[in-house]
């Protein structure tokens, strides 16, 4: 009966010990060491079991139940100290490994448009949505296709609309705009309906500043069909300058002059950068012009393969590097043309 | 065209503020550049869309006044004292005016002077300084007089740049009222649309500004005398070719005498942009602003002289090549056969429409002179201006065609103002040559002609009301408007052609912002693909997903700066290329013919700015064709890269620089996003490229581009430090023979791959392109994919030797395979080394 108690108070001081003894383990080393002193094969605890047979038959399922709890317990509090002491460790490695995260990155090379490409290439997005198709033509041209066939003759005072570069063959010029390329598309498509935008390079002769090139790029629009009406223009250029500078913006049509549409108008834009306050960018007016467009001229129709009887039609035409000055901020355009590798790689 | 705002009053009732008018104005196609106010106050409370400057005078402080008695200065010559009254007193202004030296010491003034006077504290033009710098007047001595108000000069006070005196007014100017009241004005500038001269007038804006406000428009009469001598038998008028001068018309007047117009005449001339002259020249200036059309006064004496003293014919003709006349700019002048002269017996007296000779010049001294208005065919005179290189108010009114019409109403008009303003005696009735009457337009439009184009339903009774405000002749037929155009439009046309005009005229002044925007409604046409675009949009793709930059450079060049890239002696090599008449530069004075060129210009211009640079281009080049007039425009790519493999960064220090095989990669991988088989890289020559690290490409016998390290020897020539330059230049039309109609995916398989390595030796002179050749034909299907991993040369394996070494991998899409299935494919491959192309297989 002595013993059985002696035992107990055993098995109770083992316990207090190797608990007393775990809690100043704070390396796996150590806890590894202490499993093997507490919980081995040759620990006190495992030493009651093998003392359990020789005691009193009465008493061994007490004793051996005691014992139990005992290693059952000192297993927990070792699994515990053994997931507290992974998790310093990590916290521990995880802080040693801290980056400055304000160095910088190591960039990989981005390709890119260049900014005339990609302003070209979201207004063909968005017309190609409203169902105008890309129609290419030369850009050195005859004067045949670049003006009389457009309405303007030989010594015509329209003909100061656009200063020209000529070429040492005679006839032969660089196209002021993309119109010509009216023509060409309407001989291939006659008599069928047409809906294209004409873009590309443009060459005019002028003396270059911030806001004069030599050489820019133009989309024109073309529609040509049975019931082309001017109302349709409007609802057109109105939809297409929304898809381009937001739904807010406001827009307006003027009469103007351009010798291969009747009537001619231009396009102005709230101004986008003071909200027509007015500013800099546009000489203080709010206004800025944008685009020019028109009914095609019956002459130029004609010159199409069209009947101006059955047929009309609306053409307009906008400078693009200006879309993309207005929009970017870009105050020279000289810079379009540069390939300075500090202005391409803002876009 | 400098519109004066008191001038078009004098024509139509202006009402609303001048933001309103200018709003008007622009909206009816005069567009308004800048508003000058010239005493006028800036208008007030409104959103301003328009540009205004210029300068408003204080009603308080400027002020109408008169000077009494002009009295010398008692230290100074060039400065005189006025005794001046502004209607609140009596006072003595101090002025430097030249103009009124001569009324110095005189006593008091039987006539007094009316003066524009400023009191102390307006704020106006500094007269000394150039330009337009505001100055307050403040009290001071100036040479011991006390002074601290001004009698002001027209640069004072806005109206133009003169400052040789001060002003003096009309003898009718009210003392005491406020100036603005008085002569307040404001100048609109307009630019007028090469159809719309008739509008270059203040009568032409006036009509304008009537009907889009439902005004009347009151037109200027001549105010002739009914008597004195005839011009009959005075001068005769020959007109040689009325296709060049459809009408001439001659008035005269005599006893004549040039004197300085009166000031509000003046005033309006500097306003409109003219300096006056005398009252004779303002005249006709004055009308030619006042109605469009430009006169020209002849001295009827030196022509009677010049057709020794018979009755001077005047002849009108296209000059002879080579003839010449001395303009009234005194410069001689060689003319073409285009050019229109008037002339008489004795030779030519001007450039008919453009500007006056010399020697039958009016001048001060001039008694009778002989006013010519006329009509000249506008392709002539603009062909004639543009080779003179002679800019002119008439020449530019002329050359955008004046309607023949107002050459009569111009010289009635002239002729009535130079005799209120030069004084003399009218002579009665006109010489009138018009030969070729103008034929104005007669016209049919209806009301389903304007909704089909326009978009709109308009009544006859609506478009008739549009039309006749701008003062056509309608007359409603059945269906449709009888329209009569009126006589001053030039740009109306025929047919349907004039319909279309009419179109614009109506819906001009209908207003274009009430034409309701509406969608298409008519069929979309046959969808055509455009082939060439959709190419050139994937390598563009392509390429940027490689991590270029995509350049555009003009296509404006020089031969110097495409043969800047070829090698000494190669240089004089005569090309041919398309090239400008009139370049802005001589640096850009042809069309390029090659992209490279560029190319490297562009890399050496920013390899200071990047370690690594990788460009390319896409754009035509210009190569003319012998029998043709156009040039063939070839679509090029061109590819660009020097400096490192990879950036620097804080922590990557060293890296490789570019070479052949970089470039080669990525040539590789666009033709691998384009689908593109089968194109094989030669070793070749090519006079831009080192000679061993070069290749063509071919695509069956195409050789569709070139590629390689730029020849050292060139590199010299340009600024790249230690870098590499790489480009290479490929013909999109022969890239576009390559493209694959379509593109076939191929299965993956399932069953684990069996991979092995081959290691041979090879002469070093053999192409590692051959050596793949042979492994893949003779390792059949299983054979699924060769990786050349080494290369390598050295002691160990021989000189004249390389060793290769590949991954091969061997899969079947049914079975997997077992080192046991691959072995007959192995011992061929191994076979074909050895008997076709003498290899060494290693062993391992």
């Amino acid at each position: 009966m002595e013993e059985n108690k002696d035992l107990i108070v055993i098995l109770q001081q083992i316990q207090q010990k190797a608990l007393e003894a775990l809690q100043k383990i704070n390396s796996s080393e150590d806890l590894e060491h202490w499993k093997a002193v507490f919980l081995g094969r040759s620990s006190e605890v495992m030493q009651v079991f093998k003392e359990i047979p020789a005691m009193e038959v009465g008493m061994r399922p007490v004793l051996g139940q005691k014992a139990n709890i005992v290693k059952t317990e000192l297993e927990k509090h070792f699994e515990a100290a053994r997931e507290h002491i992974q998790q310093a460790a990590l916290t521990n490695s995880i802080t040693q490994q801290k980056l400055d995260v304000t160095l910088p990155g190591r960039l990989p090379e981005r390709g890119r448009l260049h900014i005339a490409t990609q302003t070209l290439q979201e207004i063909y997005r968005i017309l190609a949505e409203m169902g105008f198709q890309v129609y290419r033509s030369r850009e050195v041209e005859s004067d045949e296709y670049n003006f009389e066939l457009l309405n303007i003759p030989a010594h015509h005072p329209a003909r100061d609309l656009w200063d020209t570069f000529y070429t040492k063959k005679d006839g032969i010029i660089l196209r002021t705009h993309t119109s010509p390329g009216q023509i060409h598309a309407m001989h291939e498509y006659a008599p069928d309906p047409v809906r294209i935008i004409l873009p590309g390079m443009v060459y005019r002769y002028e003396q270059m500043d911030a806001s004069h090139e030599i050489q820019f790029n133009q989309i024109e629009m073309l529609a040509v069909g049975k019931n082309i009406t001017f109302g349709d223009l409007r609802g057109t250029l109105e939809e297409f300058v929304k898809r381009m500078f937001g739904s807010g913006v406001e827009t307006r049509l003027r009469p103007s002059y351009f010798p291969f549409t009747e009537p001619s108008a231009e396009m102005d834009m709230k101004c986008i950068a003071c909200s027509g306050k007015g500013c800099t960018v546009c000489s203080g007016t709010g206004w800025l012009e944008i685009l020019g467009c028109g009914m095609v001229h019956p002459t130029v129709l004609m010159n199409g393969g069209y009947d101006p009887e059955k047929f009309s039609g609306f053409a307009a035409g906008l400078g693009t590097e200006r879309i993309s000055m207005l929009r970017y901020g870009v105050d020279d355009i000289r810079n379009f043309w540069a390939n300075d590798i500090r202005f391409l790689k803002q876009f | 065209m400098k519109l004066v705002l008191s001038w078009l009053k004098e024509f139509v009732d202006i009402d609303g503020s001048l933001e309103e008018l200018a709003s008007t104005m622009t909206m009816i196609g005069l567009e308004v550049e800048n508003i000058q106010l010239v005493g006028l106050s800036l208008p007030e409370g409104e959103h301003l869309e328009h540009v205004y400057n210029g300068l408003a005078w204080d009603k308080d402080k400027v002020v109408v006044a008169e000077v009494t008695e002009v009295m010398p200065h008692p230290n100074a010559d060039r400065l005189v004292l006025c005794k001046l009254k502004d209607g609140q007193g009596e006072q003595v202004v101090l002025t430097g005016a030249p103009n009124l030296y001569d009324y110095k010491g005189k006593g008091a003034l039987s006539k007094p002077l009316k003066v524009a006077y400023a009191r102390e504290g307006t704020t106006l033009y500094d007269g000394h300084q150039p330009g337009k710098v505001l100055t307050t007047l403040k009290h001071m001595k100036i040479r011991g007089v006390e002074s601290s108000s001004m009698i002001c000069s027209e640069k004072e006070l806005g109206i133009s740049d003169e400052h040789e005196g001060v002003i003096i007014l009309d003898e009718d100017a009210p003392v005491g009222m406020p100036l603005v009241d008085y002569m307040g004005d404001a100048v609109i500038e307009v630019s007028i649309l090469p159809n719309m001269v008739r509008d270059a007038c203040m009568l032409g804006a006036a009509r304008e500004i009537a009907a889009a406000t439902h005004k009347t428009l009151r037109n200027p009469q001549p105010k002739l005398q009914g008597s004195g001598p005839k011009i009959e038998g005075e001068v005769k008028i020959q007109i040689t070719d009325p296709e060049l001068n459809p009408r001439f018309v001659f008035g005269m007047v005599h006893s004549a005498t040039a004197q300085p117009s009166p000031y509000w005449v003046q005033r309006r001339l500097h306003l409109a942009g003219m300096r006056p002259i005398n009252s004779t020249v303002d005249a006709t200036n004055y009308v030619m602003l006042e109605v469009g059309e430009p006169l020209h006064a002849f001295d009827y004496d030196i022509l009677k002289k010049r057709a020794g003293g018979k009755t001077p014919t005047i002849i009108t003709r296209a000059a002879k090549k080579g003839e010449r006349l001395t303009t009234l700019d005194n410069v001689e002048r060689e003319l073409d056969d285009f050019t229109i002269l008037v002339t008489d017996t004795a030779g030519p007296l001007a450039l008919a429409g453009v500007m006056g000779g010399l020697e039958s010049e009016i001048t001060d001294s001039t008694r009778t002179i002989l006013l010519e208005g006329a009509s000249w065919n506008f392709i002539h005179t603009r062909r004639t201006v543009t080779s003179q290189k002679l800019q002119s108010e008439a020449g530019y009114r002329f050359s955008r065609n004046i309607h023949p019409a107002l050459a009569k109403l111009g010289v009635e008009l002239c002729l009535s103002r130079i005799a209120e303003w030069s004084g003399g005696q009218i002579a009665v009735g006109l010489v009138d040559a018009y030969p070729k009457p103008h034929a104005d337009p007669a016209l049919e439009i209806s009301a389903e002609d304007i909704k089909h184009l326009i978009g709109i339903s308009l009544t006859l009774e609506e478009i008739s009301d549009l039309l006749t405000r701008l003062e056509f002749g309608c007359r409603i037929e059945g269906d449709h408007i009888c329209v009569q155009c009126p006589p001053h439009r030039m740009d109306i046309g025929e047919g349907i052609i004039g319909k279309a005009d009419l179109m614009e005229e109506i819906t001009r002044l209908y207003g274009y912002d009430r034409i309701p925007s509406t969608r298409i409604s008519d069929a979309l046409p046959p969808q055509r693909v455009n082939i060439q675009d959709d190419i050139e949009r994937n390598i563009k793709n392509a390429l940027i997903g490689i991590g270029l930059q995509e350049t555009i450079n003009y296509r404006l060049t020089s031969p110097e700066e495409e043969m800047r890239m070829l090698p000494g002696q190669a240089q004089s090599a005569e090309k041919e290329y398309v090239e400008l008449l009139n370049p802005i530069s001589q640096d850009k004075r042809v069309m390029r013919s090659m992209l490279m060129p560029q190319m490297l210009i562009n890399l050496e211009k920013n390899i200071r700015h990047a370690d690594r640079l990788g460009f390319f281009e896409i754009g035509p080049v210009f190569l003319p064709k012998t029998n043709e007039a156009l040039p063939e425009e070839e679509h090029r790519l061109c590819v660009g890269l020097a400096g490192l493999d990879q950036k620097k960064t804080w922590d990557r220090k060293e890296s490789r620089k570019l070479d052949f095989y970089d470039l080669k990669g990525i040539i590789e991988a666009l033709l691998d996003a384009l689908h593109v088989e089968n194109v094989i890289f030669n070793p070749g020559e090519h006079i831009f490229f080192h000679p061993g690290k070069y290749a063509a490409m071919h695509w069956n016998d195409l050789e569709i581009g070139v590629l390689g390290e730029i020849h050292p020897k060139i590199l010299g020539k340009y600024d790249f430090f230690e870098n590499n330059v790489l480009i290479a230049d490929i013909n999109l039309q022969l890239l576009k023979k390559t493209l694959p109609l379509s593109f076939r995916s191929k299965a993956v398989s399932t069953f684990p791959p069996v991979l092995e390595d081959l290691a041979i030796i090879v002469s070093d002179e053999m192409p590692s392109r051959d050596v793949e050749t042979v492994i893949r034909n003779a390792g059949g299907d299983l054979l699924t994919n060769v990786a050349l991993f080494d290369v390598f040369k050295g002691e160990q394996i021989g000189s004249g030797k390389k060793s290769l070494a590949y991954n091969l991998t061997f899969q079947a899409f049914d079975r997997t395979l077992t080192d046991k299935n691959i072995e007959k494919t192995r011992e061929k491959i191994i076979k074909a080394l050895e008997n076709q192309i003498q290899a060494v297989v290693r062993k391992k």
